[in-house]
C-alpha cells in the first residue's frame, strides 16, 4: 500500500509553485467553495461532514459535525472560528508542511466551515516561529480577499466572513484549544477550566469552534467528492486520510498521507524505508510527545484511532510517529520529553508545574550517569499525584491535557524498559527493618498492562 | 524607542482588526521587537496604551512567551532545535559548537529551543525564524556568517520581513 494523497496531492503534484493562487485555481481551487456556498449551513455539516465520518486531526479526534453542532441555533449572538496552526506537539510537522505548501486549501477549507457554523469572523492562530507560513497564509488571505472569497456578501451569497492571520509568540501550551482562545484575546496562554466548553463559551465569551489546520484542509476534498466517498476510506470511525510525520531513525522521514487502517510496519518500513543503516527497532512513539510508547511488536498494529488506544493504551494524537534504532537510550528520550513538557507548562496546575519539574529532574540523573536504583519507583511516585492510577485513559488532576501528558514517558518506561533500568542501576537498598520492596515484580504504584501490549 | 509613525499607523491598522483592542497585544509586540530588535519598555507602555491596558500587564504577557526578548540580543537569533528527534540526530551537538562559536559576538544570539516542526530535516536551526536544515556546525556556521555579510537577507528580530515595504509583520 502506497500513500492516497488527498490533502497533500496538490502541494506533492507542483512543488513549486502549489503555494501560489493561480496554481491554486487551475487545480479545481474554490470549486467546493462554490458549490458550498449552494448548501444550507446544516446540509453541509451533516450531509457532508456528518457523512464523512471526519474526526479533529489536533490530537483529539473528536468528531467535526459533532463540535460544530454544540454551537447550536442561536445566530444573533457573535460566535467565532478559530483555526489552530499552532502545531508544537514535539515531532509533528504536517501543518507546517500544509500550511507552507497549500494556503488556500486552508482558507477555502475555513469558509467552508464558517458558512456551516454561520460565523462572520475566524482567526488563524499560526505558530510564531512560522515565519514563511505566516507570509504564505497572510498572501493567500489577501488574495482571497480580492477575489471576493472572502469579505462581504461572498460571490453574491449573502455571507459575510473576516479572516485574520494572528501570529502566536512561542508557547506550546497556546496549542491548547482554550490556551489558544487566552492568547488569542491578548493574554498569558493559560488555559481555561472547562465546561464551559468552547462551544458555549469560547473567545470573548462567545460560542468557538477551534479545528485543527489539517481538519480544515480536508473540507473541500469533501465537499468536491461528497462526505459519503470520504467515509468510504479508512477503517471503523476512523474515516479518510491522515498525513503522519515520520521522523528519527528512518531512511525517508518525512509526511506520508495513507489511508488510516495501514499499519505501523506499512508506515515505518515501506513508505518510511525502514531502520536506517539496517539496525533493529528498539522502540517508536506513536502519535506526538504525549502519547505513550510502542514496541517492535506492535509494528502490526492498524493506524485506527480507536483499536490504538483501546487495545493499547496509547493514541495516534497528532500523527508524529518518532522512530528510535538499538542505541538510542530510552531514558535520554523520556528526559528529553519530561524537559520539553516542563518547559512548556504554563503554571497554572500545581502537579503539572510542580511534577515536571520534579520528574524532569530524577530523569536527567538517570539519563546522565547517575541513576539511584529506586528512582524508578520515585518516578512513578511523582507521577501517581499527577495522574491518580496511571492506568489509561489517564486520570486528570490539571486543567488540561498536558499534565497527563507528561506521564506518558514514565509509563511507557515503566511498561517497557524496567528491566532495563533495574539492571542499571541495581535493585532498591533494603533497610533494616523494611519490607524488601517488590521489585522488579511489582512497582509501588500499580499500571495496568493492557492484553497483549507487553513486549 | 517608541513606534515610528509609519508603524504607528501600522499598530492602528492591527488593533483595528480585532473586535476587542487587547487582542492585538501579541501583533504589536511582534511589530515593536521588529522594529527595535527586542521588546523595550516603552514599547510595552505604548502598545498598553494602544489597547487600553496598563504597562504591567503588557509585560505580564510579554514574559509568557519566549520569542519577545525583553533585552537586546544582538541583530541574528539562532534557535537551535534540541527535541527528541533533533536530539539522535546531531542537535545538541550542534547547539553546543554555535554556543561555544558566537559566545563573544554580541551580534549573534544562540538558543536552545523545543521542536520546530521540521524533524524530517533534522538537526534544525533557524535564523530570525528562516528555517535551515540538515545542518552541522560548520554548515550552519558559512550560513550565520553569510547573514552576517548581508548575503542572505535577515527578518527581523521577531520574523517579519522588515525588509518588504508594506508588510505588517
Ligand atoms: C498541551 C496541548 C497542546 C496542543 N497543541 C495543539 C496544536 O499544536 N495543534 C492542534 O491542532 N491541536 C493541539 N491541541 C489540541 C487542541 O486542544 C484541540 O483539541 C484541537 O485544536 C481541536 O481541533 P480538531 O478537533 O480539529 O483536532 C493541543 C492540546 C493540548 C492539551
Ligand atoms: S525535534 Fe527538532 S525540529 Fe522537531
Amino acid at each position: 500500500m502506497g500513500e492516497t494523497r488527498i490533502v497533500t496531492k496538490r502541494l506533492r503534484d507542483h512543488p513549486d509553485d502549489s503555494w501560489t493562487l493561480e496554481r491554486y485555481l487551475a487545480t479545481g481551487g474554490y470549486q467546493s467553495l462554490s458549490k458550498a456556498l449552494q448548501m444550507a449551513p446544516a446540509e453541509i455539516r451533516e450531509e457532508q461532514v456528518k457523512a464523512s465520518g471526519l474526526r479533529g486531526r489536533g490530537g483529539a479526534g473528536f468528531p467535526a459535525a459533532t463540535k460544530w453542532s454544540f454551537l447550536g441555533d442561536d445566530v444573533d449572538q457573535p460566535r467565532y472560528l478559530a483555526c489552530n496552526a499552532d502545531e508544537g506537539e514535539p515531532s509533528t510537522f504536517k501543518d507546517h508542511m500544509l500550511i507552507e505548501g497549500d494556503p488556500h486549501q486552508l482558507v477555502e477549507g475555513i469558509v467552508i466551515a464558517a458558512r456551516s457554523i454561520q460565523t462572520r469572523n475566524a482567526f488563524i492562530y499560526i505558530r510564531g516561529e512560522f515565519a514563511l507560513g505566516a507570509d504564505r497564509l497572510d498572501q493567500a488571505v489577501r488574495e482571497a480577499y480580492e477575489q471576493g472569497w472572502l469579505g462581504t456578501n461572498i460571490k453574491g451569497s449573502g455571507m459575510d466572513l473576516d479572516v485574520v492571520v494572528h501570529r502566536g509568540a512561542g508557547a506550546y501550551i497556546a496549542g491548547d484549544e482554550t490556551g489558544l482562545l487566552s492568547s488569542l484575546e491578548g493574554e498569558r496562554a493559560m488555559p481555561r477550566v472547562k465546561p464551559p466548553f468552547p462551544a458555549a463559551e469560547g473567545l470573548y465569551a462567545c460560542p468557538t469552534v477551534v479545528n485543527n489546520v489539517e481538519t480544515l484542509s480536508t473540507l473541500p476534498a469533501i465537499i468536491d467528492k461528497g462526505g459519503e466517498w470520504y467515509g468510504s476510506l479508512g477503517v471503523g470511525k476512523s474515516t479518510g486520510t491522515r498525513v503522519f510525520s515520520v521522523s528519527g531513525h528512518v531512511e525517508r522521514p518525512g509526511n506520508y498521507e495513507v489511508e488510516l487502517g495501514m499499519t505501523f510496519r506499512e508506515l515505518i518500513y515501506d513508505l518510511a524505508g525502514g531502520i536506517s543503516g539496517g539496525r533493529d527497532l528498539k522502540f517508536f512513539i506513536p502519535g506526538g510527545a504525549s502519547s505513550p510508547w510502542l514496541m517492535p511488536s506492535h509494528l502490526d498494529v492498524p493506524l485506527d484511532m480507536d483499536v490504538v488506544q483501546n487495545d493499547y493504551k496509547s493514541m495516534l494524537g497528532s500523527g508524529a510517529i518518532m522512530v528510535y534504532d538499538e542505541t538510542v537510550d530510552p531514558l535520554l528520550v523520556a528526559w528529553r520529553l519530561v524537559k520539553f513538557f516542563a518547559h512548556e507548562s504554563c503554571g497554572k496546575c500545581t502537579p503539572c508545574r510542580e511534577g515536571s519539574g520534579w520528574l524532569e529532574k530524577i530523569l536527567y540523573r538517570m539519563s546522565h550517569g547517575q541513576g539511584r536504583a529506586e528512582d524508578m519507583d520515585l518516578l512513578l511516585d511523582v507521577s501517581d499525584n499527577i495522574v491518580p492510577g496511571l492506568n489509561a485513559p489517564f486520570a486528570q488532576t490539571t486543567i488540561c491535557a498536558l499534565g497527563p501528558s507528561i506521564v506518558s514517558p514514565i509509563v511507557s518506561l515503566e511498561r517497557f524498559f524496567r528491566d532495563e533500568i533495574v539492571e542499571r542501576f541495581g535493585r532498591p537498598e533494603v533497610r533494616a527493618g523494611e519490607e524488601p520492596p517488590a521489585v522488579p515484580s511489582g512497582p509501588t504504584v500499580p499500571v495496568s498492562f493492557p492484553a497483549g501490549a507487553g513486549s | 524607542m517608541a513606534f515610528t509613525a509609519p508603524n504607528r499607523a501600522r499598530a492602528r491598522e492591527i488593533v483595528e482588526r480585532y473586535p476587542f483592542k487587547r487582542s492585538a497585544v501579541l501583533p504589536l509586540l511582534h511589530l515593536a521587537q521588529d522594529q527595535d530588535g527586542w521588546v523595550t519598555p516603552e514599547a510595552m507602555e505604548e502598545v498598553g496604551e494602544l489597547v487600553g491596558i496598563s504597562a504591567a500587564q503588557v509585560l505580564g504577557v510579554c514574559s509568557f512567551y519566549t520569542m519577545f526578548k525583553r533585552e537586546q540580543v544582538g541583530g541574528l537569533v539562532v534557535s537551535v532545535c534540541t527535541n527528541v528527534t533533533c536530539l539522535v540526530r546531531g542537535g545538541p551537538e550542534l547547539y553546543e559548537a554555535l554556543r561555544a562559536r558566537y559566545a563573544s559576538d554580541d551580534d549573534v544570539f544562540v538558543e536552545e529551543v523545543e521542536c520546530l516542526a521540521a524533524c524530517d530535516t533534522a538537526p534544525v536551526m533557524q535564523v530570525n525564524y528562516d528555517y535551515h536544515s540538515r545542518m552541522t556546525p560548520e554548515t550552519a556556521e558559512a550560513v550565520i556568517e553569510e547573514y552576517k555579510s548581508g548575503k542572505r537577507t535577515r527578518r527581523g528580530i521577531s520574523g517579519g520581513r522588515i525588509t518588504i515595504a508594506g508588510s505588517d509583520r
